[in-house]
């Protein structure tokens, strides 16, 4: 979010003005106008969500495109979480003769954590970076100018939509995600003895209280939310042709990434404070 | 003074250091064919999109059909662009959309427009382009001149008043040029429409000027036709049609 702004110094000035030239004083100016315009580009898609004309049918095609074409990478990468967490902790629990606590165990911490946060950081990396580099190239291919001209507001249009469809879709792809992790960790318990759906299942439901399941979920939005937000910052304010396109993509993945733990970090503080 | 379409008084435009518009003015006339000609980054496209509201200039204003542009709301602002078609240097197709899809987007405003009359008016611009065919192709399936044929297809829909051409021959072959040339003067000629035509292709400038001004570092060094700027006493001017 750096910005490169020139400060004319006077060669007569004293030592304030070559302070503020350092790289130190840049960078730290550059964080502070970083934040500050990522804070105005949320409010400003706050202000736009509630203004007509809803973009409903550009919504639709979003969560499309977000959520259900990430269906497959997130079962995918749940179902192996789950299945390598199972292989992963039966031999320690084994140790202390605790191997039927396997499956309210896997469930807990996939639900809690590791089924939010692996996700999320999923999605990040599918869907943030091709928020960014899709946004960008519009802007170099001058097609967000042509909506602008087209007395199109560009804004409501391609980021109120995005970050919209991404906020939604995530908790919805955790949740799927979850479930498949689940059966992953059954086929797992299954590797090595015989433990019946039904009694896994139960065991897994009964480890599972709404305190577990809620706060979890609630975290999503913030996730989904975050990761289309930076997506969405990155490439509309990306301004240095081609170049611009991969700079976006791979600062919607950094900071989408970086966000994600921070939230994380956060909720479980709140969480256990309100427990 | 009604037939004056677009003015521009003492624009000023800079980026950075680095001042590219210093002192533009700018007056065009209804059904009137304006080519802007200059070096590249003599501040051409930085002059139409000041005055289509995309670039805000520092200093003086843009009058577009008789109302003050400059520091206008968005929503008055999208009012006075229904009026103004823009065909970008990069055409600017929407890449996830269709032709038919691009060419109905900026229809998206006019409710309760029957599908059938949508249909026709997609048909017909697409028609005054010569590419009907194209209509179910995705914009990566088009060729270069297609594009722009479709880009310009467009900014007709909405029948503009005032069509900005930013650079419509570049990265062109010389025939698909010439071809794009003479659908500019069609257009002028079906559509009544004033415009202006930014390029540095004398032979696009030839074609469809009815009057031309070069640029030289963001100021207007020279105004008239095509023939008293290529026999100009000043050496720099006629040195463009060499």
């Amino acid at each position: 979010m750096a910005s490169d702004i020139e400060t004319k110094t006077d060669s007569k000035e004293e030592k304030p003005a070559a302070n503020i030239q350092s790289p130190y004083f840049k960078n730290v100016r550059g964080f502070f106008e970083g934040v500050t315009l990522g804070t105005r580009f949320s409010f400003r898609f706050f202000r736009e969500i509630i203004r007509p004309r809803y973009e409903f049918n550009e919504f639709l095609k979003q969560s499309y495109l977000i959520g259900y074409r990430s269906l497959p990478l997130v079962a995918i990468t749940g179902f192996i979480m789950g299945l390598v967490l199972t292989i992963q902790s039966r031999p320690t629990l084994a140790e202390f003769g605790a191997e039927s606590w396997l499956p309210a165990m896997v469930a807990v911490s996939i639900v809690r954590e590791m089924g939010p946060v692996i996700t999320a950081l999923i999605f990040a990396g599918k869907v943030g970076s091709g928020i960014g580099a899709e946004i960008a190239s519009m802007k170099v291919t001058e097609q967000v100018d042509a909506m602008e001209v087209s007395g199109i507001n560009p804004f409501k249009y391609i980021v109120v939509t995005r970050i919209l469809a991404a906020t939604i879709m995530l908790p919805l792809l955790v949740i799927a995600a979850d479930a498949v992790s689940i059966y992953g960790s059954y086929i797992g318990v299954n590797l090595k003895g015989t433990v019946s759906f039904h009694l896994f299942f139960l065991q897994v439901f009964q480890a599972l209280s709404f305190s577990d399941v809620f706060p979890a979920t609630i975290k999503t939005f913030f996730f989904g939310f975050t990761v289309g937000l930076i997506g969405c910052y990155y490439g509309y304010n990306s301004n240095t042709g081609t170049e611009g396109v991969g700079k976006a993509a791979n600062s919607s993945v950094v900071f989408g990434s970086l966000a994600i733990f921070i939230i994380d970090m956060i909720a479980v503080q709140l969480t256990s404070i309100f427990n | 003074m009604e037939s004056i379409v677009a003015e521009v008084n003492h624009i000023k435009k800079s980026f950075g250091t680095k001042q590219v518009l210093k002192d533009m003015n700018l007056k065009i006339e209804k059904g009137e064919n304006l080519v802007v000609f200059g070096k590249s980054g003599s501040g051409k496209s930085v002059l139409i999109k000041c005055l289509v509201g995309l670039i805000e200039p520092e200093d003086g204003n843009v009058i577009l059909f008789g109302k003050d542009i400059t520091g206008l709301k968005e929503s008055e602002l999208n009012l006075v662009r229904k009026k103004v078609g823009f065909l970008f240097q990069s055409a600017a197709l929407y890449d996830s959309m269709t032709v038919r899809e691009n060419l109905e987007f900026p229809l998206r405003d006019l409710k309760k427009l029957p599908r059938e009359e949508i249909d026709t008016l997609v048909l017909d611009v697409l028609k005054s382009v010569g590419l009907e065919e194209a209509i179910d192709k995705m914009p990566s399936e088009l060729s270069g001149g297609m594009r722009k044929r479709v880009g310009l297809a467009r900014t007709l829909i909405l029948k503009p008043e005032l069509i900005l051409y930013d650079e419509p021959t570049t990265g062109l072959d010389p025939i698909t040029s010439k071809e794009i040339s003479h659908l500019i003067l069609d257009v002028q000629k079906k559509y009544n429409a004033a415009s202006i035509i930014i390029t540095h292709d004398v032979e696009c400038a030839r074609i469809t000027s009815n009057r031309m001004m070069i640029i030289k570092d963001g100021i207007s060094v020279a105004e008239g036709t095509f023939s008293e700027l290529s026999e100009s006493k000043d050496e720099w001017v006629r040195s463009f049609f060499k």
